[in-house]
């Protein structure tokens, strides 16, 4: 994997929000690729700035946020549309043309944006031909073949909204998501709030939908469970910043960043025995004001004198595995 | 004389009714003869766990007497809530606390965080001097594991959700009830903050003898607790018993469902593809007559629409409701 060229190379991209009490640095700083083909889980708890920065991927942030550095290079995204490979760059009019075509969306709680006046198809066939030209008659059989594959009835083309379930609405919005065969999707918390017996169906549905289109997904999420389940790789976000990316399995079983191993041993699991869980003591801090040096240290149970002063860069300490944690940096230093 | 049960509900039913007029009118059995009893003589933990529209808030509101029941019972002590004397119902409402699920709704932004432990001192008298309040004030919240300093004088928006909803247990540590009701209690705070919540619940139960009702929609944390789950469908219970028994070895097809659809946090134990069914809403007419499962049953039989299965005892701690056992 180690010389593959990355479908979407992310570097040092922030996202801030200025308001009366000063800048909010909700994403300040993150980098990693993404990978060609792979399901590439975001994981991080609330506020750590993980939708913050797909919004910002997908350029989406409007006034008083505004992406203050960083860039998202991808030729493969952009190719056939502009020259410049940088997403960040790219001229509102240019970025139209990549949306639904080369990148689509799932943002959190859509199925809730269905228009309740219009039936599914559509509202599916409204999308596509915003964003391509084709027959009318073309996108039609189109989108029965898109309900085949989410797994809904070609009978749910004709139905509205409130006649569907959530887990029926849901895997309708993957539907309209996956019309114009993306090259990414980017999915935000695509089952929060659903049963878990939805929830299943709905990530299954994503995995048939990366195997029938061959697309690249990115899937955040605060739920570990779901990524455990799906992700191929993981990215773990913290506090605006990147703490540890590597392959799911890997993270799992070993992970690296003392934040990871918390984050980690606070799921609680009916596969195993009962065992006492201890979470993570403290609180997440403020975009406002993150903490000096590692952003995690006011919380981390190994923390050093470093970790008070120096931030640590994210540094590739096995094949594949990034973690930006100075008990590395130190490990490394003296051996 | 045997203790009579801390709380024991019976043929509990909440039918809202929708759509009068020249649409008809339609009846959702909200809860739908429920029954179930806490014992009175030792603090025990009870898991309720259901998916949405599952009835387990309406419960809960029952209980509470936010809602009157269509047809049913619920005796706290022997009583009937909904005929105690005005003296017995302030007990009552001593005795049973509540922690709601969203720690940002619950407060009055207004208000410092110290008044939603100031009133209840106050209401119940558990303090005759203003110093011995401030010190039952600063003793709660240690015993949540929270720092008096960090908490007193500050508003409710600058606090986390989890350090809110352990205020919410401050309250009730003041209070020293019998009974906890606790309504998806950690579901909108951060993983890493839920297990300090969830301690402090099995220590209230261990030191202190306080049982506790816990609802949820996440297995995973119920299975956390231990204690004893009751698995409700569409209003009705269709499994009940010991934790572990349930979790293992479930009985009735819903439960089962429920339980593998938990996704195992471990990335070396995937979900087997299973063909996805095409989804479709089938709804019979009469839903009540029968088993509420049976439209999703894969093991449905024709008797099944006849009548709602009864309770079935499997071992001395699980009970299921379907016609397989």
């Amino acid at each position: 994997m180690a010389n593959e060229e990355p479908l979407l190379r992310i570097r040092d991209v922030r996202v801030h929000y200025t308001s009366v009490r000063g800048v909010y640095k909700v994403v300040d700083g993150v980098g990693f690729d993404v990978m060609r083909d792979e399901v590439l889980g975001i994981a991080g708890e609330s506020g750590c700035g993980k939708s913050t920065l797909v919004e910002g991927l997908l350029r989406l942030i409007v006034p008083p946020g505004k992406i203050a550095s960083g860039e998202a290079v991808s030729s493969d995204l952009t190719a056939g549309i502009t020259n410049n490979c940088d997403l960040l760059s790219l001229s509102d009019e240019e970025y139209r043309q990549l949306r639904w075509k080369s990148i689509s969306y799932i943002p959190q709680g859509s199925m809730h944006s269905l228009n309740p006046v219009m039936k599914i198809e559509d509202q599916i066939i409204d999308a596509m031909l915003t964003h391509e030209t084709m027959p009318k008659q073309a996108a039609k059989t189109r989108v029965a073949e898109l309900l085949g594959i989410v797994g809904l009835s070609p009978a749910v083309a004709g139905l509205y909204p409130h006649e569907l379930s959530g887990g029926m609405k849901q895997r309708a919005i993957i539907a309209a998501a996956i019309a114009l065969k993306p090259k990414l999707v980017i999915a935000d918390e695509p089952t929060t709030a659903l049963d878990v017996t939805i929830q299943k169906l709905v990530l299954q549905t994503l995995m048939r939908v990366k195997r029938e289109i061959g697309c690249t997904i990115m899937v955040v999420s605060h739920d570990m469970p779901v990524h455990a389940q799906i992700a191929d790789r993981l990215v773990i976000m913290y506090a605006g910043r990147v703490m540890e990316v590597g392959p799911v399995v890997g993270i799992f079983d070993d992970p690296l960043h003392p934040y990871s191993q918390g984050l980690i041993a606070t799921i609680p699991s009916i596969a195993q025995e009962r065992r006492r869980l201890a979470g993570i003591p403290g609180a997440s801090p403020s975009p406002l004001a993150w903490p000096a040096g590692c952003r995690f240290h006011p919380r981390c149970k190994q923390a050093m004198a470093i970790c008070q002063d120096v931030e640590p860069a994210v540094v590739e300490v096995r094949p594949g595995r990034y973690v930006a944690c100075h008990l590395f940096g130190v490990l490394r230093g003296m051996s | 004389m045997t203790t009579p049960p801390l709380l024991e509900i019976t043929n509990l039913s909440k039918v809202f009714v929708t759509g009068r007029g020249i649409a008809g009118r339609s009846e959702i059995r909200a809860v739908d003869d429920i029954s179930f009893t806490l014992p009175g003589d030792k603090a025990t933990l009870l898991t309720m766990v259901g998916e949405s529209g599952s009835g387990k808030t309406t419960i809960t509101r029952n209980i509470l007497g936010l809602v009157t029941p269509t047809s049913g019972a619920i005796r706290y002590k022997g009583k009937d809530i909904f005929t105690m004397t005005r003296p017995e119902w302030e007990q009552y409402r001593k005795e049973v606390q509540v922690v709601f699920q969203d720690p940002y709704g619950t407060y009055n932004p207004f208000y410092k965080i110290d008044r939603v432990l100031q009133v209840p001192i106050r209401k119940f008298r558990l303090a005759t001097t203003k110093t011995e309040e401030q010190r039952i004030i600063e003793e709660a919240l240690r015993a949540v594991e929270l720092r008096p300093a960090d908490i007193i004088g500050r508003y409710p928006h600058q606090l986390s959700g989890g350090e809110r909803q352990r205020i919410m247990l401050a309250r009730i540590y003041l209070m020293r009830p019998q009974l906890i009701l606790a309504d998806e209690p950690v579901s909108m705070i951060d993983v890493s903050l839920r297990a300090a919540f969830l301690n402090i619940l099995l220590r209230f139960e261990q030191e202190y003898g306080m049982s506790c009702i816990f609802i949820t929609h996440d297995l995973a944390v119920g299975y956390y607790l231990g204690g004893r789950i009751l698995i409700l469908c569409q209003g009705r219970i269709v499994e009940m018993g010991d934790m572990d028994a349930v979790v293992r070895e479930p009985k009735h097809p819903y439960s089962q469902l429920l339980i593998a659809s938990v996704p195992p946090p471990n990335p070396k134990d995937r979900w087997a593809e299973t063909e996805i069914r095409a989804g479709e809403l089938r709804r019979s007419a009469d839903l009540y007559r029968g088993c509420i499962y049976r439209d999703r049953c894969p093991q449905a039989m024709p008797k099944c629409g006849d009548a709602p299965p009864q309770m079935v005892k499997m071992t001395e701690n699980h009970e299921v409701a379907c016609y397989l056992y």
